[in-house]
């Protein structure tokens, strides 16, 4: 878990975005929270990667196909488009190596959905500047010396890394401080300045 | 106590106090040794009812000197059966629910055909005369015990250690007949160490006079001292330095002080000699050495071209694996290369590694987190399955 729990509204954007009977992997699953709201709605095939191990436990006594993993380390494992649906939500800042990750998330679902927080949002921007320190909110709790959140983006740093990859964006969703959409029609700046997290769904 | 001994051994062996299913002639038992077992019989227990539907049948399979009592007292030591914790009314493998079924190993020796048998051809016990027994063998006799039911999908097979190769087994030999799948600190191999331990055990019971090449009850004893030996050395290796430590630590066996010799000074001399003489009043030293060679053998990837994905290749089968963070014998990355094979081969698998110092054995104990994600996992398997709470 690598972000405050109680601000997770972007699971159902993401759940939003997936059809029933899919076959879902999702990666850094955590408590199970997406992967149960995904089986109760939607009816989903789910499996879930998570690396720590209370929570792996946790899963697996709710019932749900959960294993202890890393991100960084074990989706080589997965076979190619072994799923419909490959979810890194709130996960890709924790990863130590972000662009392999979301490569392996392309080679493994025939789409990947990714949730993240934008430090490109105006709070951090400001919070830098007004302070001159690392931004510690109440979406990014940490402090910069005991971050699991080791590779923050932005809006804008992440839509240029999907570029790099060859990755077509199908779908983007930018979120505010309230949960709320940003208007569709607004352009990335504004996005990656208002939206306090994002959700993209990707396919290659 | 004495329920094994020299002339009573053959009792359980041909005439078990369980359930018994023969084979003859017409069905005899393949073995990978390229011979044909026959006749041969499979001791069982089962608990609960079997549903119209014949869908809620789990499969326990026993580990290297378990048996089929699992959840009966056990006719030769009369203590609880061996994972009574975890199967019978109202426990987490429910048998109000379930149809439990759990047989002893072909090669074991309470009642299904082993080394303690009566080779029918000589009308003395097999010994060394019976082929050498794989897993494999021991789970395509219990293939044939589940047609015996009539069922032909298990709900769940699950065991540990040796039962959780049998396990893997059921699930690569098998799948179409498994709906889920439960092997609990094992691996897909035995690895050199283990091997290792077991050639100790072994080299232990043919050092002892008595062993007599195997054919001891021709004079009418038992290689009690090298089994003893045996399964002291085993014993260990089922427990771990930590869980040793917190039992006896160094503590002396009813003395203030060292005697400078050689008696059982401390604890835990006197709990391994205590483990090794309760053991040869219970089991049969060629089985033992049956038993320690099948866990040998096993290796699943070896039988796919050495890669242990294509053992589960297309499968359908629901699995959880479960490991321990003390367990030496099969540690959490022997668990963790099925888990990747799994994977590799598109499979459902949960995998939990539980913190314990209680070593392999915890999988006998009461360990809550265990019991938690076995029920976790059943009841998810049983909602999939559309058997009924």
């Amino acid at each position: 878990m690598s972000v405050n729990r109680d601000q997770r509204v972007d699971l159902e954007v993401v759940a939003n975005l997936i059809p029933p009977q899919s076959r879902v992997l999702d990666v850094g699953s955590g408590d199970g929270s997406l992967l149960e709201l995904l089986q109760d709605t939607k009816q989903v095939d789910g499996r879930g990667l998570e690396l720590s191990q209370r929570g792996v436990n946790e899963c697996v006594a709710r019932g749900l196909s959960v294993i202890q993993g890393d991100a960084d380390k074990d989706l080589e494992f997965y076979p190619d488009k072994g799923f419909d649906f490959v979810v890194l939500s709130q996960t890709l800042q924790a990863t130590r190596n972000p662009k392999l990750v979301l490569d392996e998330l392309l080679r493994i679902g025939n789409r990947a959905i990714v949730s993240f927080p934008n430090f490109g949002h105006w709070r951090v921007r400001l919070s830098l500047l007004l302070n001159g320190r690392m931004p510690v909110t109440k979406d990014l709790p940490y402090s910069w010396y005991d971050t699991p959140n080791i590779h923050f983006c932005t809006i804008r740093d992440f839509v240029n890394l999907c570029d790099e990859l060859g990755a077509t964006v199908e779908k983007a969703t930018a979120l505010d401080a309230n949960g709320q959409k940003i208007g569709l029609s607004m352009p990335w700046w504004f996005w990656n300045f208002f939206g306090q997290q994002a959700v993209f769904l990707l396919r290659r | 106590m004495a329920a094994l001994r020299a002339g009573k051994t053959n009792n359980e062996a041909d005439q078990p106090s369980s359930p018994v299913l023969r084979f003859g002639p017409d069905k005899p038992l393949k073995l990978d040794a390229g011979t044909l077992l026959s006749p041969f019989q499979i001791a069982y227990q089962t608990y609960g009812t079997l549903n119209d539907a014949r869908s809620n049948a789990i499969l326990v399979c026993h580990a290297l000197t378990g048996d089929q009592h699992v959840a009966n007292t056990n006719p030769v030591t009369g203590k609880p059966g061996w994972w009574e914790v975890l199967v019978g009314p109202g426990k987490i493998i429910d048998t109000n629910r379930f149809f439990v079924i759990c047989s002893n190993v072909i090669g074991g020796c309470l009642g299904s055909t082993g080394p303690a048998s009566t080779n029918p051809a000589t009308g003395k016990p097999y010994g060394l005369d019976l082929p050498i027994i794989t897993i494999r063998d021991m789970v395509r006799a219990q293939q044939m015990l589940i047609d015996h039911f009539g069922i032909e999908k298990l709900f769940c097979v699950l065991g540990g250690s040796m039962g959780g190769m049998q396990v893997l087994q059921w699930a690569s030999s098998y799948p179409e007949r498994v709906f889920s799948a439960l092997p609990i600190a094992t691996g897909a191999r035995h690895s050199s160490q283990n091997i290792a331990f077991h050639e100790v055990g072994r080299q232990a019971v043919m050092a002892d006079p008595d062993w007599h090449g195997g054919k001891y009850f021709d004079y009418d004893k038992r290689p009690e001292k090298g089994l003893a030996v045996a399964r002291m050395a085993a014993h260990i290796t089922y427990l771990s330095e930590a869980a040793l430590h917190r039992k006896f630590g160094r503590n002396l066996q009813d003395r203030e002080a060292l005697t400078f010799g050689f008696d059982a000074d401390f604890q835990i001399e006197s709990y391994l000699r205590h483990q090794g003489m309760t053991f040869v009043d219970r089991f049969d030293a060629n089985s033992y050495l049956y038993m320690t060679r099948s866990m040998d053998y096993f290796d699943l990837a070896a039988d796919h071209g050495g890669r242990l994905a294509d053992a589960f290749a297309g499968t359908k089968t629901r699995f959880c694996l479960v490991s321990f963070t003390s367990d030496w014998l099969f540690p959490t990355e022997e668990s963790r290369s099925i888990v990747h094979a799994l994977n590799a081969a598109g499979a459902s698998v949960s995998f939990v590694e539980i913190e314990t110092d209680r070593g392999h054995d915890a999988f006998l104990l009461d360990e809550p987190e265990l019991f938690a994600a076995i029920n976790g996992f059943i009841g998810s398997a049983a909602r999939a399955r559309g058997l009924a709470s």
